[in-house]
């Protein structure tokens, strides 16, 4: 198979985010500039933006390894809005940073690059090609303050167990082959649907563990809160937001399209996986007092009630990862922004405390409203983007009758409602002596304090009216046919 | 397009008022104020103009509103933004606009601290509240339902009296929000149940009232699902088991908080019953009727013995909020027109004695700066005018004949006679019972030796107009409550029509494909 115009039409976006990439590493090279370098960044992301919507209404093309489908380009998009905010966060954020600042950018477009890879892949090898491009630029995100201990060992952790989870996933791959001599998915689907033998099987659940380690899947999860709370406020944002929808969305892409992923034991595991999840992220946020770690056991939570889109695996399974995620990334990207905001400029470890926010509330009282607007959308209240999300996973496990994870989001979010209230509350109140630690005064006419303004008004306006981006995502179809 | 207007204005009042601190503390309460009193005239309008009476040769299964607005919301499930307005519906508006006026009034000199961003809350309850009343599309009441919690929470998290005892303001503000959502959540999956059930019987999606009333459900199911609703409903109440927030909520919110939540935010829980419970699943609510009766008698008794032992005046009051709910849950469960009539009538009569009760106790609570019954009695001569008050509220608070109270208890027991005897018997002891406590609380309070000699400041006339107005209702009502039965009759006969039929199965509420 020769590339072809329509092809290279369809690669369009990944093209322009790898030589956006590599633009920023020769501007590098020639002269550091912060602005520009930032500029150049947003420049390329957007016109990757663009190049998406346009070849939108074409959908599906294949490409060789690779399929541009209604999944991809959701997932796409998703990720260079989210890789858009992490710029706008960065650049603030990196704008006292005594070190060299502008190779972040330039890493933030590799691992964007290589989530779109991912989210796109149809072949096991486009998958392990896209999954090392995301992560080896997380690992240097992760570790970006390196004098920082934390920051430092945020990255070093990051970067040994998810070395680890590789070797998981190519041993799975390896199995795989083994069974069925073809390393495209339409192939081994093809193979499974005929024969599912034993070690094809092992070979999924390997897959499963690799995969299930880059999203915090429960037993896999326990990086997270101390990576998320080590890392710098963007490459958090970035790790959150963007890596986990990319590896979600491959994630949905095997188990819709390899009847491997349909088997009942298979089922019965994600089902237990998704109730872990659920209870054990939860449980396990009620006690901390790090707005940092409380976000991430929030999405080691949230992605055991995503977990339930996989279980179910067919009728509104795929709108409803689709509506989750775009909520939860919402979400997640404007409670982080507001971190980042409070920690910037740079000076040495962010402000992730509880009790450094105690009190915002009555001097920005803007940046709070952010903040309270996302965790309301996290903990799924009404009238925010989040309920949309969680009506959607309440409704469809109602529909297959799933009643234990039904029971099991009911009491997962009971118990997260009561952490977010408690983080939320501490913002409205007020002590004496009480540490003041604040957001620059023009925070909100800088560039992160209009995104996580927008991201604020987007929460409450797909809560109020989600119809735009539901008739959006319900026209999502994933490529199947071999 | 009025209906629109009644749960719009509160909101941009809301933000007006949070916008308006900064020209000063007065702007936000006469903003607050304003919103709430044109509210209140437009549900008085609209009761002025409309007409309520259910119309004559109309179709079952047709839900005949006096006024109605829906816009498509999200299609794909079938969603939409409707709103509709019947008697029931009315009088819970205007009695909501009415507390919302007076929780405004009543936190006047209360409230000194962040006085916008307070006024933004209790707006946006009223939303909630308003919205829950007027909601009948499924999905658009769920999410009002749950709305109205975050202003709440934030009201008794942040303005509230953190009591001596150790129990925190913002302890008591997550027990009320986790009862309430964990509650909600369950629900939410009955009415995604009750969706999809409906669904697969008729092969379209949809969450408006009027089509799921039809739905065709068997008996386990219609169980399970109309279990959801009441657990939700009943937590709300409160019905005894699942009463454990309330006493902490009213303690601890402030007055304004207490107004609210007593007046409204207790009803909605009565009015869930009335509007979708029963009608819903009118069998399978038959079925619990004795389950939910005892409950009501179990709820009557323990209310009224707990009340007698709180040291705390707002505690007290509160324990005698869920006796009087007891009342109200036999009533809707006995199912009788004239038990359905005397529901709406104590719904009322309650939001205005107990509304009084706490505002009248945070009056005493700003002059005395404590909410401990200890530390009161001997007030009767120290204070004006209050303690006259006082009695008046307490004496319609046992249901005195001549007090709106007693109209509705007589009507709920009444009423409940025929189906239930025994029921009845033992809440009419429930009765002596309230004499006890309220006697009790007088004593406590007002009578006995005075603390000290001097007196305390008297109420001024934003004070007494209040609490006037408020006797004035409860008299002129309790004398000729005619309007109130008038208003809200059609649609409890609806409601009687429906659990009249689970009664007796009739061939329409047979299952289908019998052949």
């Amino acid at each position: 198979m020769t590339l072809t115009g329509t092809h290279l039409v369809a690669l369009l976006p990944l093209i322009l985010v790898c030589a956006a990439a590599i633009t920023v590493m020769l501007g590098i090279a020639w002269r550091r500039h912060h602005a520009g370098t930032a500029t150049l960044t947003v420049a390329g992301l957007v016109a990757a933006l663009v190049a998406l919507l346009v070849i939108w209404s074409r959908a599906p093309i294949e490409v060789p390894l690779l399929v541009i489908d209604g999944l991809a380009l959701l997932a796409g998009a998703t990720i260079l809005g989210a890789s858009l905010v992490c710029v706008a966060l960065a650049y603030g954020y990196l704008e006292r940073y005594p070190g060299p600042r502008e190779e972040f950018y330039l890493l933030l477009l590799c691992a964007a690059a290589g989530g779109m890879v991912l989210a796109a892949s149809r072949h096991l090898a486009t998958l392990f090609i896209g999954l090392e491009l995301l992560s080896m630029p997380l690992y240097g995100m992760l570790a970006y303050a390196f004098t920082e201990r934390r920051s430092l060992e945020a990255g070093i952790k990051y970067f040994m167990l998810s070395a680890a989870a590789s070797a998981f996933l190519l041993f799975g791959m390896a199995l795989i082959y083994a069974q069925t001599g073809r390393l495209d998915l339409a192939g081994v689907a093809g193979v499974f649907g005929e024969r599912p033998a034993s070690w094809g099987l092992a070979g999924i659940g390997l897959l499963l563990v690799g995969l299930g380690f880059k999203v915090s899947i429960v037993p896999f999860h326990l990086w997270t809160p101390d990576v998320y709370d080590g890392a710098p406020g963007p490459a958090a944002t970035f790790l959150a937001s963007a890596s986990k929808v990319a590896v979600f969305v491959v994630l949905l892409r095997l188990v819709l399209a390899t009847p491997g992923f349909q088997a009942e034991w298979l089922r019965g595991l994600l089902a237990a996986l998704a109730l872990a999840g659920m209870l054990v992220g939860n449980l396990l946020a009620l006690r901390q007092s790090n707005l940092k770690r409380l976000l991430g056991y929030s999405s080691i939570a949230h992605f055991g009630y995503l977990l339930v889109a996989l279980v179910v695996g067919e009728g509104l399974a795929l709108e409803t990862s689709g509506v989750y995620l775009l909520t939860y990334v919402v979400a997640t990207l404007a409670a982080f922004g507001v971190v980042t905001l409070l920690s910037s400029p740079y000076g040495g470890g962010d402000v992730a405390a509880l009790y450094h926010y105690r009190g915002l509330f009555w001097r920005r009282p803007w940046l709070t409203a952010v903040l309270t607007v996302s965790l309301l959308s996290l903990a799924g209240i009404p009238f925010t983007a989040g309920f949309i999300g969680k009506f959607y996973i309440l409704a469809l496990g109602v529909e297959a009758g799933h009643w234990w994870l039904v029971g099991g989001i009911v009491v997962g979010s009971v118990i997260g409602l009561y952490y977010y209230l408690r983080a939320m509350v501490a913002l409205y109140l007020v002590e004496p002596g009480m540490r003041r630690h604040d957001a620059p005064p023009d925070w909100g006419v800088r560039a992160g304090g209009m995104v996580v303004l927008g991201l604020a008004i987007l929460v409450v306006l797909l809560g109020i009216y989600p119809w735009p981006m539901i008739a959006w995502v319900t026209g999502v179809e994933v490529f199947t046919a071999g | 397009m009025a209906l629109i207007w009644l749960i719009l204005i509160p909101f941009l009042g809301g933000l007006a008022c949070w916008q308006g601190e900064r020209w000063g503390d007065g702007v936000p309460r006469w903003i607050a104020l304003g919103s709430m009193l044109l509210v209140l005239l437009i549900t008085l309008g609209l009761w002025w103009q409309g007409d309520y009476r259910w119309p004559a040769g109309a179709e079952s299964g047709v839900v005949p509103w006096a006024l109605e607005w829906r816009a498509p919301w999200i299609p794909r499930f079938g969603i939409e933004v409707h709103l509709a307005l019947d008697g029931l519906s009315l009088v819970l508006v205007a009695l909501s606009a009415l507390l919302g006026v007076l929780a405004v009034l009543c936190s006047w000199h209360e409230i000194r601290r962040r006085v916008g961003f307070f006024h933004l809350n209790l707006l946006w309850i009223l939303v909630g509240v308003v919205g829950v009343f007027l909601a009948v599309d499924l999905f658009l009441f769920f999410a009002f339902w749950e709305m109205m919690l975050v202003p709440m929470y934030f009201l008794i998290a942040l303005w509230g009296h953190s009591s001596a005892t150790g129990r925190s303001r913002i302890g008591a503000a997550t027990k009320f929000f986790l009862y309430t959502q964990a509650s909600g959540l369950l629900m939410l999956v009955s009415i995604l149940g009750l969706v999809f059930a409906h669904r697969a019987a008729t092969g379209e999606l949809t969450f408006s009232y009027a089509a799921l009333r039809e739905t065709p459900l068997s008996d386990e199911v219609a169980m399970w699902l109309m279990l959801g609703f009441f657990l939700a409903f009943a937590v709300k109440l409160p019905v005894v088991p699942f009463h454990g927030w309330l006493p902490d909520a009213h303690a601890q919110a402030p007055t304004a908080g207490s107004v609210d939540l007593a007046g409204i935010l207790l009803k909605t829980g009565a009015y869930g019953l009335l509007r979708f419970a029963l009608p819903l699943f009118p069998e399978a609510s038959q079925a619990i009727a004795p389950l939910a009766m005892g409950l009501g008698l179990v709820g009557i008794v323990y209310g009224a013995l707990l009340a007698c032992g709180q040291q705390d005046i707002k505690r007290f009051i509160a324990y005698t909020s869920i006796s009087h709910m007891g009342f109200v849950l036999i009533g809707i469960y006995a199912g009788t027109e004239l038990a359905l009539q005397g529901v709406v009538v104590l719904l009322v009569a309650h939001a205005f004695s107990t509304s009084a009760l706490f505002i009248l106790s945070g009056q005493l609570h700003e002059r005395l700066h404590t909410r401990d019954l200890g530390e009161m009695g001997g007030l009767w001569g120290r204070l004006g005018s209050l303690p006259a008050f006082m009695l008046c509220f307490v004496v319609a608070s046992l249901g005195m004949p001549g007090t709106l109270n007693f109209v509705g208890e007589f009507m709920i027991l009444f009423g409940s006679f025929p189906v239930a005897p025994w029921v009845v018997a033992i809440a009419s002891a429930g009765l002596v019972l309230a004499a006890i406590y309220s006697l009790l609380l007088m004593q406590r309070v007002h009578y006995g030796p005075p603390r000290s000699e001097s007196s305390l400041a008297d109420l001024d006339g934003r004070e007494y107009a209040m609490l006037l107005g408020l006797l004035a209702l409860v008299l002129v009502l309790g004398l000729y409550p005619q309007p109130l039965l008038d208003t809200a009759g059609p649609a409890m006969q609806e409601v009687q029509r429906l659990f009249d039929d689970a009664a007796t199965p009739s061939p329409t509420t047979m299952p289908l494909g019998d052949s």
